[in-house]
């Protein structure tokens, strides 16, 4: 596969690419309260992109900056080439789902969808069509002559979406559409926004808490804590390659060493981890001086639990004994403690089923850790 | 010990509403009494109601009330609403605080002072620009507006701060001006509030005597005004009549209105319970 097939996929490789979105030092502040701070961001057309943080973090603020609700205290937002701070929200080409859907109580699910094409002096005659074709899409025709509130929470949701989809916005600015659902639902939306984003080619930019929302759905994700962004990448390079401990521990779960590094080569690096008291070697170089503090990251699916010591020899190996054991049916947990304070956490796949109630590792059994020297990484914040 | 918690409360109870009542009955009955001196019983009677109608005097009294009650309430629903939105909705402009303050003064403001501040105004104005050449229906109108405006403001004011202002942006999001939110939205989701703010300024006007005392001229007597001045003659059964009329369409008004609101309520709890049932069902 050549380059340039390559990029058309991700845009934001491509140093040539013109961003959709561009936001370039935004600060919000309320009062001496700052909310967002001093943020830079390129969101590409046809991306589905997630701002991920936890609660209070400035995810919903900086969507409605986008959606022009908010007036950033400084720096400026672009949205498909203009600048947007003398343009007011019922200009911009975007639309936006509020996080309480904020659908018209007084309204039928027609006349809500059909409110903005209405306020753009579309013909009669094609805002029913549309309208009924939108109502089809999200499978609310038998609902449209209800109001609001004679739906459930999901098909709120839905008339929600239609109703800003149905502008056929350039952008369409989501914020936790599906933090009032319940989990099955969830699941199952997350799936049709993933079809529709994908069937109208418009750029998402979705505001989430969860996780692994944020891992399902995007294209990219911005990691968002206290106003700033701590990394921004795919889905793969936050999970895999997380820049920061904040990182590493917001997206999935990570066992932290803390240590120092002893010895730099040209194409491996070792860390010396005072509890438990062992070294890890790491696979490839870093520009890191000797001596400096570091922690180590290890996803609890990337380690091998054996009660037999590993054949191959290593520096990657820990023994400990199990504290706990978590069975999930797909998978174990297993609560290791390996050193005189340390407690590492390993999930196993169950590929093969237990004979009657005893596991392959149980309680109390002293068991050998071992991982890749590929699959730790070295953090530095 | 709970038994006897329990009648005491239930004693205090009926002692209360006997407070509250027994006037009002005692009303009731003696408009009906054949008597002409109120306190003695001369048997049943329509004889004062017959009396009433035949009077000149308390139609043109019941008129003018009227009359001036539909303006103060239509007035001041509409600038009371006007105040509302501007102190909620238009941002925090300079003496924010100030002007909301002083748009509840008037509540809390002795009706006497309001009068006589109203009178003082009115007979300067008249020095000053010859109007109002006469005092009457007119200044007794603008009088109630100003005070009937705040109450309407204040009901205004928390029903758009218990309205979430995402409907609004939602609105503007879909591509609606300012104006267009106003019209589609906001006033729309206000007419509940609005119908209680005019209803309020209405029976507000239709009550008050001490206003409108001040600000009178010669000739132009509202109800409470005629029932006031026949009253410091002495208890008249006729106007036990008028009294035990207005108590009945108001107790009408307020069964009405109560009976509206429980519909709705029970109607909104229906429609709940239809829309969870349907994802039960469509779960299964
Ligand atoms: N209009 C406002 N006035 C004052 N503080 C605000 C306002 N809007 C948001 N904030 C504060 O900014 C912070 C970020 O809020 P928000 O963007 O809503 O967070 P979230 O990431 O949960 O969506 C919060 O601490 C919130 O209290
Ligand atoms: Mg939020």
């Amino acid at each position: 596969m050549s380059q340039q097939a390559d990029n058309q996929d991700r845009p934001w490789l491509d140093p040539d690419a013109e961003p959709f979105i561009k936001v370039q030092g935004v600060t919000k502040k309320f009062g001496p309260f700052t909310a967002v701070d001093n943020v830079d961001l390129q969101i590409y057309r046809g991306e589905l992109f997630c701002l991920l943080g936890g609660s209070g973090c400035g995810k919903t603020t900086l969507l409605r900056m986008l959606a022009g609700f908010e007036t950033p205290t400084s720096g400026t937002i672009y949205i498909d080439g203009a600048e947007m701070s003398q343009v007011p929200p019922y200009e911009r080409p975007v639309n936006m789902m509020f996080q309480s859907y904020a659908l018209f109580p007084h309204m039928t699910v027609e006349q809500n969808v059909a409110y903005g094409l209405k306020r753009d002096g579309v013909a009669k005659a094609d805002i029913a069509m549309r309208v009924s074709e939108m109502l089809k899409m999200v499978e609310l025709t038998p609902f449209s002559k209800r109001k609001p509130h004679q739906l459930s929470g999901g098909q709120r949701q839905r008339v929600a979406l239609a109703r800003a989809l149905v502008k056929q916005p350039k952008v369409l600015l989501l914020d936790e559409p599906l933090g009032a659902l319940d989990k099955r639902l969830r699941e199952q939306t997350q799936f049709e926004l993933m079809n529709i984003q994908d069937q109208l080619g418009i750029t998402f930019v979705v505001v989430t808490h969860d996780q692994e929302e944020a891992m399902t759905l995007s294209t990219r994700i911005a990691v968002m804590d206290e106003g700033r962004f701590v990394q921004i990448g795919t889905p793969t390079e936050i999970y895999e390659s997380p820049d920061t401990r904040f990182v590493a521990d917001f997206i999935g779960s990570a066992n932290m060493f803390e240590g120092r590094i002893v010895e730099n080569g040209a194409d491996h690096v070792v860390v010396r981890v005072s509890d438990p008291r062992i070294e890890f070697f790491i696979d490839h170089g870093m520009s890191i001086k000797e001596g400096t503090k570091v922690w180590i990251a290890v996803r609890p699916e990337k380690i091998k639990i054996s009660k037999n010591a590993p054949t191959e020899s290593g520096a990657n190996q820990i023994q400990g004994t199990v504290l706990g054991v978590g069975y999930l049916g797909n998978l174990s947990t297993y609560r290791v403690q390996a050193g005189s304070a340390k407690v590492v956490d390993v999930t196993h796949p169950n590929q093969s089923r237990p004979k009657g109630d005893r596991h392959a590792v149980d309680w109390d059994d002293q068991v050998y850790l071992s991982w890749d020297p590929s699959s730790a990484v070295v953090l530095t914040k | 010990m709970g038994q006897k918690r329990s009648t005491f409360l239930f004693s205090a109870l009926c002692f209360g509403m006997a407070f509250l009542y027994i006037p009002m009955l005692l009303l009731i009955i003696y408009s009906f009494n054949y008597s002409k001196i109120v306190p003695v019983w001369g048997g049943w009677s329509l004889r004062w109601y017959k009396v009433l109608f035949e009077s000149e005097e308390v139609w043109s009294a019941l008129t003018l009330s009227l009359k001036i009650a539909v303006m103060n309430a239509t007035f001041a629903t509409l600038l009371g609403t006007l105040a509302g939105l501007a102190l909620v909705r238009f941002g925090r402009f300079k003496g924010r605080t100030l002007f909301s303050g002083m748009i509840t003064a008037p509540l809390v403001m002795p009706e006497v002072i309001t009068g006589l501040s109203l009178l003082l105004l009115f007979i300067t104005m008249a020095e000053l620009i010859g109007w109002p050449g006469e005092r009457g229906i007119t200044t007794i109108t603008i009088a109630h507006i100003t005070f009937s405006m705040a109450y309407v403001a204040v009901i205004i004011q928390s029903r758009l701060a218990g309205m979430a202002q995402d409907l609004e942006e939602a609105a503007m999001d879909l591509g609606s001006k300012p104006i267009r939110v106003l019209v589609d939205i906001t006033l729309p989701l206000l007419a509940p509030g609005m119908v209680a703010g005019w209803l309020l300024a209405f029976t507000l006007s239709l009550d008050d005597l001490v206003i409108a005392s001040f600000v009178t001229g010669p000739g132009a007597n509202t109800l409470p005004i005629l029932i006031y001045s026949r009253i410091r003659l002495g208890l008249r059964p006729d106007i036990n009549a008028l009294a035990t009329i207005i108590i009945v369409v108001v107790t009408i008004g307020v069964i009405i209105a109560g009976y509206l609101m429980l519909r709705q309520q029970k109607q909104r709890e229906r429609d709940m319970q239809m829309a969870a049932q349907e994802v039960v069902k469509l779960d299964a």
